[in-house]
């Protein structure tokens, strides 16, 4: 009879698992076909030759992980790492590090602000941050141009105003790369900031101020450790896509302060190098892990310390 | 004469009102209201929900300011002082026990706020956490562990930092009914043992009772009585009192004659009845004609004959509570009236719904309310 149980209870379980894979079916067929499959091409390619008009020849190469480094000189062959790249590469890194910072910095206050505000029109708060999301990101990214340039509308009221007399060169710096980014992507910040926050029960600040804690450490010591998990999401939904943004330093930059987006979408159009533009790619792609580690670790010994 | 240390005052409230919104929709949850609490104390807020009593504690621990009035702690004025800066301590309702932190880091966390030296933060977690008898589940997460630990993991976190006074948020009204009469005792010994004023709100009069020194009645944003369970209990002021705290009778008098003495007392005959009681009358009544008067329950006898009896009436329903019987009697004149009795073995007097009863009141046992 026993036995007989814990037959049954085991098909019972295997059931179960059918029926969690069959729930599951879809999210993985996605993650297969959307994710999975395009980088494998991506990884692929950036093994093959390039094809004389674009394209790829099917012939293995190791050409294009060589140049992702390296630099052939053209009169005489010297092997040399590539500064163009590594510059390009230390470039992104630094401004997506730069406007992850800034939105945080900008975000944080504003998810408090928010979560902080009766539930009737926190909905309201949320609905206008959400409002640059119905335009265009080329359109917003032009309005922002139009902001910022020689005889933009920032530098024409600085000048009526009399407060400066020359204007300000902001287009075409890495200053305006960060200020267009940063306008992009600090919706992505403030949401997951505020998811937390929305949650986070107040009576701990209450808590927290009965046990002797002054505002600073009530923040430091309560709220940041409690919604970590929101900052940590921001950060990556921010620095992520900045790593890879295309159009804000194309039109921002101007075209001479490269990002890596720029640089891969160089090699499959103008470049004709697609392996390069591949292996350009997975090279982000592992930044973006390493970044990613190195965030983790930096948390990990921040619980440490504290717990300590 | 000095006073001793027992006799000072720990808290003083002085005339102290807090008002939310603005007219006309104001909402007055505390209204002038002063009262002075003992150190070593273990005083107790009563009221029904609503009355106050949480707004109270939460300007004593400094989450709210005061609209008007002041407060003292030892003497110092904190009226506008931030809670960080008073040696005041909290047990919340919901315990707010710091998720990210373990059973022993919750504990510290006052005491390193307060920057004590690493040893003696480590010396005085070990004893808060013997103290509340928790210190196999030291290193566990706070939602690792049960509703009634986690309550002791509250009291040790507010017990720690040794504080002038501790403030107890209904602590108790999350645990079933075996755990909350052990915290009773519990609490009761945590606060022998440790000396510190303790302000306990709850709307449970048995809680009240069994625990306090002294309690505070509250209703509508006001003190109505301030004093020993006994006198509560006993010598209740007012109706509402009376009503909130056990079970009462409440019958009409009229009032026959008022003598003037030290303290007035009155001859008074209940509503139905011929014969006359005599009295202490409040000051405030001493030119009424009528006045209401309490009964306890547990005070009035049942007996079968109805001759001799203060009141008769029928019995209407019996509630059985194991220790005692509560009689329910519809009297002559249509009034209800209970009558508590304890049940005895071998207890001959097994009366029937229906049947018509007598009940016998002594005389003392007869108070007149102020209202």
């Amino acid at each position: 009879m026993a036995r007989k149980l814990s037959e049954m209870e085991a098909e019972r379980i295997k059931r179960k698992n059918r029926a969690n894979w069959l729930l599951s079916m879809p999210a993985i067929l996605l993650l297969l076909f959307a994710a999975s499959g395009p980088l494998l091409i991506v990884i692929v390619y950036s093994f093959l030759t390039p094809g004389n008009y674009g394209g790829i020849l099917w012939e293995f190469s190791g050409e294009a992980w060589f140049k992702v480094l390296f630099a052939q000189d053209i009169f005489d062959d010297t092997i040399s790492l590539s500064d163009a790249h590594l510059s390009i590469f230390w470039r992104s890194v630094q401004l997506s590090f730069l406007t992850t910072l800034i939105c945080l910095i900008l975000g944080f206050p504003t998810a408090y602000f928010i979560a902080t505000r009766p539930p009737k029109t926190r909905n309201i708060w949320l609905f206008l941050i959400t409002i640059p999301f119905w335009t265009n990101l080329l359109i917003r990214t032009f309005a922002i141009l139009e902001l910022i340039r020689n005889k933009g509308v920032i530098n024409n009221s600085l000048i009526s105003l009399g407060i400066i007399n020359e204007p300000i060169n902001m287009l075409y710096t890495d200053m305006a790369i960060v200020i267009g980014m940063t306008y992009v992507y600090l919706p992505l910040m403030v949401l997951p900031i505020y998811a937390a926050m929305e949650r986070f029960d107040f009576r701990y600040v209450e808590a927290g101020f009965d046990l002797y804690a002054s505002r600073f450490k009530v923040m430091r010591r309560i709220i940041l450790p409690i919604i970590k998990p929101g900052v940590i999401a921001g950060s990556i939904l921010v620095f992520v896509p900045s790593l890879g943004a295309y159009v804000t330093p194309r039109i921002l930059g101007g075209g001479k302060n490269l990002m890596i987006g720029n640089l891969i979408e160089l090699q499959f159009g103008q470049g004709k190098n697609w392996p390069l533009g591949a292996a350009l790619a997975v090279t982000m792609l592992l930044i973006v892990l390493l970044a990613l580690i190195f965030y983790m670790r930096i948390s990990q010994r921040s619980e440490q310390k504290d717990a300590q | 004469m000095s006073k001793t240390k027992k006799d000072a005052i720990a808290i003083h409230v002085n005339g102290v009102g807090k008002y939310f919104g603005s007219e006309p929709n104001l909402v007055k949850a505390l209204d002038n209201v002063s009262i002075d609490i003992r150190r070593n104390e273990f005083f107790t807020l009563l009221g029904p929900s609503g009355c106050g009593k949480t707004t109270l504690l939460r300007l004593i621990a400094g989450f709210e300011s005061p609209t008007f009035g002041q407060m003292l702690l030892d003497n110092q004025d904190i009226t506008n002082l931030p809670p960080y800066h008073r040696s005041v301590n909290t047990v919340f309702q919901s315990y707010a026990l710091f998720p990210h932190l373990t059973v022993a880091e919750n504990i510290s966390f006052g005491l390193e706020m307060l920057k004590k030296p690493k040893h003696e933060i480590s010396a005085t977690v070990d004893e808060m956490l013997a103290l509340v008898h928790m210190e196999e589940l030291k290193h566990r997460r706070t939602d690792q562990i049960s509703g009634g630990q986690q309550q002791r993991v509250a009291l040790a976190r507010a017990l720690a930092p040794k504080p002038d006074v501790l403030l107890l948020d209904e602590p108790l009204s999350a645990l079933d009914y075996k755990l909350r009469r052990g915290m009773q005792i519990e609490l009761k010994r945590l606060q022998l043992e440790t000396g510190i004023t303790f302000i306990f709100v709850t709307h449970d009069q048995e809680e009240a009772l069994t625990m306090s020194d002294r309690i505070a009645v509250m209703s509508n944003g006001h003190i109505l009585q301030v004093g020993t369970p006994n006198e509560i209990y006993y010598n209740p002021q007012e109706r509402f009192v009376a009503d909130f705290i056990g079970e009462s009778n409440f019958i009409e008098a009229e009032v026959v004659s008022v003598t003037k003495g030290r303290s007035a007392t009155a001859s008074l005959r209940l509503a139905g009845t011929r014969k006359t009681f005599k009295a202490n009358m409040p000051a405030s009544k001493s030119k009424d004609k009528t006045a209401t008067v309490f009964i306890r329950p547990e005070h009035a006898k049942l007996q079968k004959s109805t001759r001799g009896a203060t009141l008769t009436g029928t019995l209407t329903n019996m509630l059985f509570f194991g220790t005692d019987t509560n009689y329910h009697l519809e009297l002559d004149n249509g009034d209800a009236f209970v009558v508590r009795s304890q049940n005895e073995i071998g207890h001959a007097f097994h009366p029937a719904i229906g049947d018509k009863l007598g009940v016998v009141i002594d005389e003392q046992a007869i108070q007149v309310l102020k209202d």
